[in-house]
């Protein structure tokens, strides 16, 4: 166990009823840093996000083999806990997806399933968390107000609030600017700055400027399998698998 | 973690139970249907009992055939008037009427709906019956005044499921007929009612359902007479009709055969399930089979 | 001498598609309108407080409003549980297999029955075999029997419908199943539940045929829920088919259609009210 890696696969390979998605998969990931998966649609990287919280569980023709080890220890053995592992793996969706309920109640949701009881110690988490994603100034006075009533950006950094007000110690995104502009998309990319040192972050996105604007190391995807780990000041300037040129140069994907 | 897992187990099994209820429920009344109905039929014998002209319950005779006539009789008039008419509103309702007019008939249909069948009975009784007297004479208790409110009745059931079948209809059908330069009636009678033609059945058949099923409108309209009518100016006794009158005073004998009665209707009702349901396994078949 | 162009004939039709629609307006408006103008004169606060007298023929209606709501009130609180516990089972937990389809086609089934059906098995069934006798509850039973399939089916419906997002947000951080239905699904869902619970309700305080064998027919109020009934429907009847008073009858139908109304136009207001604020419109 590399105390560098927080998340380790060994030979994962994925399926969707017969179709085989990821491939053989061997990989770390590394402690409080940013990674993003790049790789064109279909190459698996969003399938490989679910499988780090488990929610492929949620697809009755999802089946996997081989290990995923969070900090050496095998996230989908029996005696794992998937309540506990989500609260630790933290997922920020493609499209916002705030429940239809009130701001404060969104932050405090997962605070309340896990059994908090105490509403002062809430309402100091809920605060904490939205300044945290960097949402509290714009929405201190309306908080009691319905979730959906947000912009897209907003929407999006209250689920990143949500996630965070959990105390996890990774979040997964999955492609959290795609459903917006680019001003939001701006602050989205602040937040994952301001994050980075806490947290485990791994982003997946279709944008390779996002990709080195906010990650320190990049995996690149194809057909199921990585084609390349690497720092992502390495990846993108001096590629060392030729199929990973080909796709940062535009010639496919 | 273990209380989580445990409740979550009682939740799931708590509810798998009353889920199943429903199974519970329609087989204690078909059961308890036929447990008080067959004894009837045993000691009267089925063909007598289905066949039989003459319902005289101080005789012990008992024979519903009249009353099998009637109930089709009335359901069948009652088709004829409601089905272009409710067919006609969904058509006008999905491709003619304006914005406005839909804010308008959209509610309509929904109260037509939501009023009780003792209050169509009761206009029926109040408004219809003295008309037909006054007009073609006699009692004004008849076929005619019944098929009329069974089929404004079962209009917001044929309209709304019909509706949802034209709409469920893609746009590209009717664009491709209007680009060849069809009109709209064209269209409609060429294109969109064919396609939607399953739909639309089922919509019939759960009309007639309603039609059949329906006991408090026809009684206060009907004549309630046990004889076949010779026209639809005379009165007549549906299978509804016939348990409703005579329960409240029913016993041995009488009693078991009032619930035969319900026997033959709930054998009509099922039978009519069962096609509603082939016509709608059939819709999905042909229309993954890409055919109209 | 006149050629019949597919022009006119779309025009025609046009008139006709026009005429039919007006019609069922119309319809709606002759039975409403009728009942308000023969009925508002009959309505007092005395005819709707007061007991009636010689059979009905004089008096009130009150203790025919007060078994409706007691009826329609029981029925409702047996049905719900049962069809939104149902919907949820067969939404959340079922895939799809034969027992789920048995039970799809049982509701459905239970759905389509005539409530006469009903009225013979309630009979059967709660007045005799459990020995109910006429009664509330035996009236109450055999509604919520009726009333189930709609709360079922408008309710699974409108569990389907809550995007498969939220409960992804809410598995996501960690929630159990039954967390996410509890907290997440049924929340949002809920316009759609309380809409079928009103169906059931609106198909309860009409219902007719199935109480006139269940319910007893007394013209007392109810006190506990084993003690015999008149509600309003069946009160209407009686007086219309005995010719015990044609004018009361009028009033006794325009109250039940106007609480009819109420109930519907006030959920309509109050799902529209909480959609909005959950929407944040």
């Amino acid at each position: 166990m590399n105390i560098e890696n927080v998340i380790e696969t060994k030979n994962l390979n994925t399926y969707f009823g017969d179709h085989h998605i990821l491939k053989d998969l061997n990989t770390q990931i590394p402690r409080n840093a940013v990674t993003a998966l790049i790789g064109p649609s279909g190459c698996g990287k969003s399938t490989f996000l679910r499988t780090l919280n488990r929610m492929n569980d949620l697809i009755p023709i999802f089946r996997k083999e081989g290990d995923i080890l969070l900090d050496g220890k095998d996230i989908y053995s029996k005696k794992t806990d998937i309540v506990e592992l989500r609260k630790r793996v933290g997922m920020v969706f493609q499209k916002a997806n705030p429940f239809p309920k009130s701001i404060y109640d969104n932050v405090a949701y997962g605070l309340r399933i896990h059994g908090e009881t105490d509403e002062n110690k809430i309402d100091k988490i809920v605060e904490k968390s939205l300044k945290a994603a960097a949402l509290w100034d714009e929405i201190e006075d309306k908080i009691h107000e319905s979730a959906l009533g947000l912009s897209g950006g907003q929407q999006q950094r209250l689920c990143i609030a949500r996630t965070i007000a959990v105390s996890p110690e990774i979040i997964l995104m999955d492609e959290p600017c795609s459903a917006l502009d680019p001003i939001s998309t701006t602050k989205i990319e602040d937040l994952i700055h301001k994050l980075k040192d806490k947290y485990t972050i791994i982003i997946v996105t279709h944008n390779m400027q996002q990709a080195t604007r906010v990650s320190k190391y990049t995996s690149f995807f194809l057909n199921g399998e990585i084609i390349e780990n690497n720092k992502t000041s390495k990846l993108f300037v001096d590629p060392e698998n030729k199929k990973t040129e080909d796709y940062i140069t535009g010639r496919f994907g | 973690m273990d209380k989580n897992k445990i409740q979550e187990k009682i939740m799931e099994k708590t509810l798998l139970i009353i889920a199943l209820l429903s199974i519970l429920a329609i087989v204690l009344i078909i059961g308890f249907i036929f447990l008080e109905g067959f004894p009837a039929i045993q000691e009267i014998g089925f063909f007598q009992f289905m066949l039989g002209m003459d319902w005289s319950p101080k005789k012990d005779i008992f024979g519903v055939f009249p009353m099998i006539i009637g109930t089709l009789l009335t359901t069948i008039i009652a088709l004829i008037i409601a089905i272009p008419l409710s067919i006609g509103c969904a058509i006008f309702l999905t491709e003619y009427a304006p914005e406005n007019m839909k804010k308008i008939l959209k509610p309509t249909i929904q109260s037509l709906a939501g009023i009780p069948s003792v209050i169509y009975g009761f206009v029926g009784l109040v408004l219809l019956v003295p008309f037909l007297r006054s007009t073609f004479g006699g009692t004004g208790f008849n076929v005619l005044g019944a098929s009329i409110i069974l089929a404004i009745m079962i209009l917001p059931t044929i309209i709304s499921i019909s509706e949802d079948a034209l709409l469920a209809i893609p746009k590209s059908f009717t664009e491709a007929s209007y680009g060849l330069g069809a009109t709209k009636w064209q269209t409609i009678y060429k294109i969109l009612l064919p396609a939607a033609l399953p739909g639309l059945i089922t919509a019939i058949i759960l009309g007639m359902g309603r039609a059949i099923g329906e006991t408090m409108a026809v009684i206060m309209i009907a004549g309630n007479v046990v004889e076949i009518p010779g026209s639809i100016f005379e009165p007549v006794r549906t299978l509804t009709a016939n348990i409703a009158i005579e329960m409240g005073y029913a016993i041995n004998l009488h009693y078991n055969a009032l619930f035969a009665t319900g026997i033959i209707l709930l054998i009509i009702i099922m039978i009519l399930l069962v096609i509603a349901n082939y016509i709608e396994h059939k819709k999905k078949l042909s229309v993954g089979g890409g055919e109209l | 001498m006149s050629i019949i162009t597919p022009k006119k004939t779309n025009d025609i039709a046009k008139s006709i598609f026009w005429l039919i629609g007006i019609i069922t307006i119309v319809i709606l408006i002759i039975i409403i309108g009728y009942i308000v103008v023969k009925g508002l004169p009959v309505i007092s606060l005395e005819f709707l407080l007061s007991s009636p007298k010689e059979s009905g023929a004089a008096g009130g209606i009150f203790p025919m409003i007060i078994s409706t709501i007691y009826v329609t009130f029981f029925a409702v609180l047996i049905a719900t549980p049962l069809g939104v516990g149902s919907a949820i089972y067969l939404t959340e937990y079922a895939g799809d297999n034969i027992v789920v389809r048995i039970i799809k086609f049982a509701s459905e089934a239970l759905a389509s029955l005539p409530s006469i059906i009903f009225g013979l098995f309630g009979l059967a069934f709660f007045v005799v075999f459990l020995n109910l006798g006429w009664c509330v509850l035996s009236a109450s039973l055999t509604l919520a029997l009726m009333a189930m399939p709609t709360i079922m089916r408008t309710a699974e419906n409108s569990i389907n419908a809550v995007p498969q997002s939220y409960k992804e947000g809410s598995y996501g951080m960690g929630a159990s199943k039954w967390q996410t239905i509890i907290n997440v699904t049924l929340p949002a869902a809920l316009p759609g539940i309380v809409t079928g619970i009103i169906l059931g309700m609106a198909r309860a305080i009409e219902e007719t045929a199935a109480i006139m064998y269940t319910v007893g027919a007394s013209i007392a109020a109810p006190i506990t829920i084993f003690d015999p009934a008149r509600p309003l429907p069946l009160h209407l009847y009686i007086l219309a088919t005995e010719g015990i008073s044609i004018d009361n009858a009028f009033g006794t139908a325009l109250v039940l259609i106007v609480i009819i109304l109420i109930i519907t136009i006030s959920t309509n207001v109050i799902v529209e009210r909480y959609q909005k604020k959950m929407m944040g419109e």
